[in-house]
């Protein structure tokens, strides 16, 4: 963009007096994270000062960083101040995301102290170790099993909710919908009453209970393999279908009702319209719903670390990489088995960039 | 939608499926909240459903005010050490600073992507779109060790950044999306009456992305209240810093049959969470829509 606006001038005293603020502020900033760091203070001081200088203190900075690009001559200035407005996050998603990524495909390559080279050892272990092997497994009937029903739920549940009553169906959504403010530690307390298990005839889990009274004697559900990894996927279906519904509703009510009429018209039984018209209709909306549950489910982790600790033949891929880097301390298995997961999503990457490309807005 | 007239039958079949479904969905959370009030003689003894069928209805608040009392250690009842208040105190510590500061970051930046122009826009924004979907995990393992050199281990400053960090493509890519949509003539005009890019942005824009400065801010406060692997990576387990998710977790482990204060913990933790949740559901399924319209 061209502006318009009249030089002032002599902008030097200006410039310098407000570099002069800027490297005040600077300084400030910089004692303000020591003592934010030392973290000693009561912890609502410090939530105040953080909520100052994370907010307030960077909103300083960004102002008076501006005004002093602002006050630079045109040439300057247009050159300048997008780097004001774009470095910051940047520099945040540098360090924290892509620098991390290449230290980590570094790290993989040496030892669990990072000492000596290993060479693709690492590697070896995550593609070979039972406990890898293992979580391979697991992940896959993840993704299958959970992503799966997740989507087709999630989709049954909004064609069918669609055809009733309106106040019915914002009713239904809400309720397959709550899950998803939960915590995975606190559906891991809901789903672990659920399974409850206790010898005799008095049970206080809702799944044995049903069982003792259909006549079979009560069962520890979470050690019984590979039953149990069927029981955790029951708890990310319960939190996922939710977010599928959501959207799949919205792309539902967005189809044409002529088009359905039409259908109708043309003698097409409910069933036939459903696989005939609505679900090509929405069928970018379906990739991109599993795909999103699929990058999801494969990182899951809490769900096995409170319910099971990935034992009894649950270990997933994630579990088991916070097992190596932080129980064992390996940060070589720990970085090699983060590759692995890095892996699996390059598709996805890959896709999404391709799309951006294709169809970006304002680029 | 224009109503059908569907047979009577068929209508049948669709409410029993969703009713069935619905009820198969709200159970396991009313049986924790159910669960949460009862006392512990009963919570040992009987399935919560009792309460219906065999009409126990003898409820109570003290399962509330045992995971809630502070530890004073005085008593040597060991609900008296659970102390959850602490750990509420610490995840709204934690979570504030660690939504609103990247909705700030993002914004600028999201405004720079959508209105200016400088070399190496599109690549730095496709950079943006690829990070999306890496896991967390590669990022784990060398922060943490800068972390330990840097003394940052187990501060909250440590976690608000990583935060940042870690919500800021999500963040960028949302506020981009809705950034680029506002229409052009606002910011044509104002650039003709001599506005700046500083001043059109906190003048036009804040005030214009508030809806969607909202969304973000639900998926980002919901995402890091519910964490708790970041915690246990970079908070540690000092107990004037644990949040929530790491209490349930130990509670999890240290009261796996006192269902009644595992339930009430477990409730105490979802809260704040559902309010914000329940409260502003419009902008979370707003924000849900516009970031599956694409990967």
């Amino acid at each position: 963009m061209t502006s318009a606006r009249p030089q002032p001038a002599n902008n030097t005293p200006k410039l310098l007096g407000l570099s002069a603020v800027l490297a005040v502020t600077l300084v400030i900033y910089y004692y303000v994270f020591l003592f934010l760091r030392e973290g000693t203070a009561n912890a609502w001081i410090i939530f105040a000062v953080s909520l100052l200088w994370g907010i307030g203190g960077v909103w300083l900075l960004f102002v008076l960083t501006s005004s002093i690009v602002d006050l630079l001559n045109e040439k300057w200035r247009q050159k300048i101040m997008p780097w004001v407005f774009a470095l910051p996050a940047l520099a945040m998603v540098f360090y924290y995301l892509l620098l991390p990524t290449i230290r980590t495909i570094y790290l993989s390559l040496f030892n669990d102290d990072s000492t000596k080279f290993v060479g693709i050892d690492n590697y070896i272990y995550a593609f070979t170790s039972p406990n890898m092997l293992e979580s391979f497994k697991n992940n896959l009937v993840w993704i299958i099993v959970g992503g799966g029903l997740s989507v087709v739920l999630g989709l049954l549940i909004a064609a069918l909710a669609d055809r009733t009553h309106p106040k019915f169906e914002v009713l239904m959504k809400a309720s397959v919908f709550l899950p998803m403010a939960i915590s995975m530690i606190g559906a891991a307390v809901i789903w672990r009453l659920v399974y409850a298990f206790a010898p005799g005839t008095e049970q206080v889990g809702l799944l044995n209970a049903v069982n003792v009274t259909l006549g079979g004697s009560p069962i520890p559900w979470l050690n019984q393999r590979p039953l149990n990894t069927y029981l955790l996927i029951v708890i990310l279906i319960w939190m996922q279908t939710g977010f599928a519904l959501v959207v799949f509703s919205a792309a539902i009510k967005g189809i044409p009702s002529e088009l359905l009429e039409a259908a109708r018209i043309d003698g097409a039984s409910e069933l036939q319209s459903f696989f005939k018209i609505t679900l090509p209709y929405i069928q970018i909306t379906v990739i991109s719903v599993s795909t999103t549950i699929v990058i999801f489910t494969l990182k899951v982790f809490d769900i096995v670390f409170g319910m099971t600790g990935g034992n009894f033949g649950t270990q997933v891929i994630a579990n088991e990489q916070y097992v190596q880097m932080f129980r064992n301390s390996d940060y070589g298995r720990g970085s090699a088995i983060a590759v692995v997961l890095l892996i699996t999503v390059l598709p996805v990457v890959y896709y999404n960039i391709r799309d951006f490309g294709q169809n970006a807005k304002g680029f | 939608m224009v109503a059908h007239k569907q047979s009577l039958s068929s209508q049948i079949v669709i409410y029993g499926i969703l009713i069935f479904l619905g009820l198969l969905w709200t159970i396991p959370t009313f049986g924790l909240l159910v669960t949460s009030f009862r006392i512990p003689d009963d919570t040992s003894s009987s399935g919560w459903w009792e309460v219906f069928t065999k009409g126990q209805f003898n409820f109570t608040l003290q399962n509330y005010t045992a995971v809630l009392s502070p530890g004073d250690g005085a008593t040597s009842n060991t609900a008296a050490t659970i102390n959850l208040n602490q750990a509420i105190v610490n995840t709204v510590i934690m979570a504030v600073p660690s939504t609103v500061i990247p909705i700030f970051l993002a914004a600028i930046a999201a405004y720079a992507f959508a209105w200016m122009s400088f070399p190496g826009r599109k690549f730095l924004f496709m950079m943006l779109v690829a990070l999306l979907v890496v896991p967390l995990q590669m990022s784990l393992i060398p922060i943490l060790r800068d972390y330990r050199g840097l003394g940052l281990n187990g501060t909250f400053l440590g976690v608000w950044l990583a935060n940042t960090g870690f919500g800021l493509p999500l963040a960028t890519y949302l506020l981009y999306n809705y950034i680029v949509t506002l229409p052009k003539e606002v910011f044509e005009s104002a650039v003709v009456d001599g506005a700046s890019h500083p001043v059109i942005f906190s003048k036009l824009v804040v005030p214009l992305s508030m809806p969607a400065f909202a969304s973000f801010a639900i998926f980002q406060f919901l995402w890091v209240w519910n964490g708790v692997l970041i915690p246990l990576i970079f908070l540690g387990n000092d107990p004037s810093r644990t949040v929530l998710p790491q209490r349930i977790l130990d509670m999890i482990g240290t009261y796996a049959t006192n269902w009644q204060l595992l339930t009430a913990g477990a409730f105490v933790s979802m809260f704040i969470p559902l309010v914000v949740f329940i409260g502003f559901q419009q902008y979370f399924v707003r924000g849900l829509l516009a970031g599956s319209v694409k990967g």
